[in-house]
């Protein structure tokens, strides 16, 4: 049995496809990411495998069961941490986690194991009113409260947006330890560098599903060679390259510029040196946010092309 | 009913927490009553009139001096020109101005027939509706003390009942307790749920095993208790501020408030389920339903003298009917037989408002 | 530095009741320049740009903006601003064309001379098709462009962006650092909050906030190289993490 199967979901709104017909499988005890933007269809995926949402076509099973028929089971089993940490701001910290263990009919010492690990970060401020935490807070509180019924699967959407460096990465470094005991984990997040945290992706623009696989296998999804130059004003270089027709794919990244050549690589890289000074031209492993530029680009254009 | 115990713990904390609006939603009764009570009067007192009499015998004397020693009518002036009336009506000093024609008593006596004019300022029609008719009511008293020798083919004796003095506080406290409820457990109610909604904290508790009846049911005990805390307060103030008499059983009076307050609670949650924000469920409580309580309800204005398809309308608003109850059992005494009607009505909307909410009330997000 | 200063601040300092938002911030930033606020949510980002634009009065401490300062000359200070906040500050019911009226007259440009510059403006954008659309119906993308775009319209010498770039695709995020990048050159200042550490590299300088404070600033390959760090993520976790490590 699969922790979570999908076969061809649709989700619209009114005029917008929010989800074009999905299909994936997540395996019990892994780690899934869904990465994308906003507006890629997350929250809507997220919502309908919480059974907050009813699907316009195609079905979806949680841990065996149909997100649609059996959703009083699936809200048993599972927990689900919505993209705004849902919080009471005028509850203390304690009171929070009180709250979400008494709707799931346990209490915070019954269950204090399961969210002894996070919990304890925060513990010292229990009296502490929600609204007046820090976003790293925040976060393990919401993390807390999700966990506090013992789920089986958890529903982590964009747990990390906004939230600083450290605690982003303290965070992860809890979700390995939860994964270690056996739970599912499907998070999301619009952060493509935390993509390798996870044991697969699939990456999401649009309501598609552009690709899924291992982070790794991803970032081999791009054919040919993938070059970086860095060494003088990055716009400079980004309308230099752009002069070339055999030159495509060409993205900045920060104070780098990423390229793609078609024919004669190094008779570009030459003219490149000519024109500006103290430059480096590398070959690069492609990462999850270079293959998202290179499929989400394709994409678009496969549209221009069908609306003329 | 842990579950239950544990939201509506959580509810009283969101209540306890948020002190402004406690104390508002506390000190709401007792001012309302004070301004009500006090400054708003529509009792007639110390009205400006003004006498020209052009007769000053004997009879125009007594006339004047009955109206003077009512209390309702203060004399401002007398005047002896009659262009003097328009002056007066002008300052505003004057409300009302009497105009005895000449040889009044003589004619009275000799003719039977003898004329006295009343002016108005019609500005405010219903002051001068009611300025006309105490004057008329106090002529026609004493010309019936003057005659009661005499034989007259009909006597009219008015007397009003259950309001003797006609003070207008006993009017005021049922209406003021069907809009008080109406502000507390219908809007406070709706805003309450869809805060929620808003906040995004309703997909946490949806995806919880809570069932529909749990989650309602926290959100609304809370405030039956400020309403009933609320009406408390007025029926307290009522009686011991301004002598509001309690004529009927005390328990129909308090089952019939009770009742009311379960109806509005009812209406609040169905508000909330087809508002998908705060702003959108006050304008309903509002304008929907705050609006036409007081002006249709018949708390303001008689519901005898609207056009038939006003009243047509005023009876789809449970407070019409709340009101009609409440001062049936309060100031004449009625026992439940006589409001069977009203209290079935009230109930009915009630179980409809549940029912349909409950059906509304959405398991998912869409 | 001979560069022309345009922004200086000097120990600012901004509480709200028993909570510092801005614990004594010092910098100054150069003329032409593209200046980076980096840092998580409620490290303080906004609360100081709101100073700087002038839409909130500091606690205590100086600012210069372009010659005039903070407490006294606001009004002056709005003029040669322009400024776009996370939400876009758009309206959502009007069609582009009249968001672009509507704040064009704010600002005192009308009639033909307003008219020419929306044409030039549209067909920049490439929004020709869409100029009598609903700002609602038109893609995310688009209506940061259009966003940045009216908060240039008034040709500002700085321009202030709040998280500009929050929760956009990694595509449109680059064209929008394009725009960025043609104001820059033309000369415009350009102030930045964000919450993407990779963002930051596109900075030509990036100040690093932290619980209120700045807890380093400098060129993103200085940043990297003195924290001995691959990327602007890990400069931030050495930055950042001893102090944590206290709590």
């Amino acid at each position: 049995m699969f922790a979570v199967e999908a076969h061809n979901l649709v989700k619209r709104y009114k005029s917008v496809q929010a989800l074009n017909s999905l299909n994936f499988t997540i395996d019990k005890g892994e780690m899934y990411g869904f990465i994308g933007p906003d507006g890629a269809g997350k929250t809507s995926l997220f919502r309908i495998l919480t059974s907050l949402l009813i699907p316009d076509e195609g079905s979806a099973t949680v841990l065996g069961y149909d997100v649609v028929k059996d959703y009083r089971e699936i809200r048993k089993i599972s927990g689900y941490m919505p993209g705004r940490f849902s919080l009471y701001p005028d509850l203390s910290v304690e009171e929070n986690l009180q709250f979400f263990a008494s709707v799931f009919k346990t209490s915070i010492e019954e269950n204090y194991h399961m969210v002894k690990d996070i919990y304890s970060h925060i513990e010292p401020f229990k009296k502490r009113r929600a609204g007046k935490l820090s976003g790293g807070m925040k976060q393990k509180l919401a993390l807390s409260c999700a966990l506090i019924h013992k789920p089986e699967i958890l529903f982590l959407d964009e747990p990390t947006t906004g939230v600083d460096p450290v605690s982003r990465q303290e965070f992860w470094e809890m979700l390995a330890r939860l994964k270690k005991e056996g739970l599912s984990i499907v998070v999301s997040t619009p952060y493509m560098d935390e993509a390798s945290l996870c044991a697969r992706i699939a990456m999401m623009y649009k309501g598609d599903i552009l690709a899924e696989d291992s982070p790794e296998a991803i970032q081999q999804m791009i054919s040919g060679k993938l070059w970086s130059v860095s060494g003088a004003r990055t716009y400079d270089i980004l309308r230099y390259l752009r002069t070339f027709n055999t030159c495509f794919n060409i993205y900045p990244f920060g104070q780098n510029v990423h390229f793609q050549v078609s024919g004669d690589a190094e008779a570009v890289f030459q003219q490149i040196k000519n024109e500006f000074q103290n430059i480096q031209i590398v070959e690069i492993q492609a990462s999850v946010e270079d293959v998202f530029l290179h499929l989400s680009a394709r994409t678009e254009e496969e549209k221009e092309v069908l609306n003329g | 009913m842990k579950q239950f115990l544990g939201f509506f713990r959580k509810e009283l904390i969101h209540i306890i927490r948020d002190v402004r609006s406690l104390l508002i939603l506390l000190l709401i009764p007792f001012l309302m009553m004070l301004i009500f009570g006090y400054a708003i009067n529509m009792d007639l007192k110390n009205a400006g009139i003004a006498v020209m009499d052009l007769s000053g015998d004997d009879m125009t004397h007594e006339i004047t001096d009955k109206l003077l020693s009512s209390g309702y009518f203060e004399l401002q002036d007398v005047i002896t020109d009659p262009g003097r009336a328009e002056e007066l009506f002008k300052a505003g000093k004057v409300k009302e101005i009497l105009v005895f024609e000449q040889d009044f008593a003589r004619k009275f006596h000799s003719e039977g027939i003898a004329k006295v004019q009343i002016l108005t300022d019609a500005s405010d029609p219903n002051n001068a509706n009611m300025l006309v008719n105490y004057t008329n009511g106090i002529i026609a008293n004493y010309l019936l003390q003057q005659q009661v020798s005499q034989f007259l083919p009909l006597q009219v004796q008015s007397s009003f009942r259950y309001n003797e003095n006609l003070e207008s506080v006993y009017m005021f406290v049922p209406g003021l307790i069907a809009l008080l409820v109406m502000l507390i457990s219908t809007m406070m109610t709706s805003i309450s749920i869809t805060r929620e909604k808003e906040s995004g904290t309703m997909e946490a508790i949806l995806v919880s095993p809570l069932k529909p009846w749990q989650i309602v049911l926290g959100k609304v005990a809370p405030y039956a208790f400020i309403a009933l805390s609320n009406l408390a307060v007025i029926l307290l103030m009522g009686t011991f501020v301004f002598g509001v008499p309690y004529r009927g059983s005390i328990a129909l009076l308090l089952g019939l408030c009770v009742l009311f307050i379960l109806m509005a609670l009812s209406l609040g949650i169905l508000i909330s389920t087809i508002s998908s924000n705060q702003l959108m469920a006050m304008m309903i409580s509002m304008v929907g339903l705050l609006l036409p309580t007081i002006l249709l309800s018949g708390y303001i204005f008689p519901i005898d003298n609207m056009p038939v398809w006003l009243q047509t309308i005023s009876s789809a608003f449970p407070a019409r009917y709340f009101i009609t109850a409440l001062k049936a059992v309060m100031l004449k005494g009625l026992r439940f037989m006589y409001i069977w009607k009203e209290i079935l009505v009230i109930f009915g909307m009630m179980m409809f408002f549940l029912i349909v909410s409950i059906k509304k009330f959405k398991i998912r997000l869409d | 530095m001979d560069r022309e200063r345009i922004i200086i601040v000097k120990n600012l300092v901004k509480k709200f009741g028993d909570f510092t938002a801005n614990d004594n911030l010092n910098f100054e930033v150069y003329k032409g320049e593209i200046f980076g606020f980096l840092g998580a949510n409620g490290a303080g980002k906004t609360t100081a740009m709101k100073i700087l634009c002038g839409l909130s009065k500091p606690t205590s401490g100086e600012v210069d903006i372009a010659g005039f300062d903070i407490y006294r000359d606001t009004d002056k200070i709005r003029h040669i601003i322009g400024y776009m906040s996370q939400r876009f500050s758009l309206y959502e019911d009007l069609t582009v064309y009249e968001n672009i009226r509507f704040f064009a007259g704010i600002y005192g440009i009308r009639g033909k001379e307003f008219r020419a510059k929306a044409e030039k403006l549209i067909a920049k954008l490439n929004m020709e098709d869409v100029a009598k659309t609903l700002v609602a119906s038109i893609p995310l993308g688009w209506k940061q462009k259009l966003a940045f775009s009216i908060a240039m319209f008034h040709e500002p010498p700085i321009v202030f962006l709040d998280e500009p770039t929050s929760g956009v695709d990694p595509r449109t995020r680059r064209q929008f650092w394009e725009m960025i990048y043609q104001a820059a050159e033309s000369g415009v200042t350009v102030f930045i909050t964000t919450h993407y550490m990779d963002e930051a590299e596109y900075c030509d300088r990036v100040s690093i906030m932290d619980q209120g404070r700045i807890a380093a600033l400098d060129t993103p390959k200085m940043l990297k190289e003195n924290a001995g760090a691959k990327n602007m993520n890990d400069v931030f976790l050495k930055l950042v993490r001893p102090q944590k490590a206290e709590l």
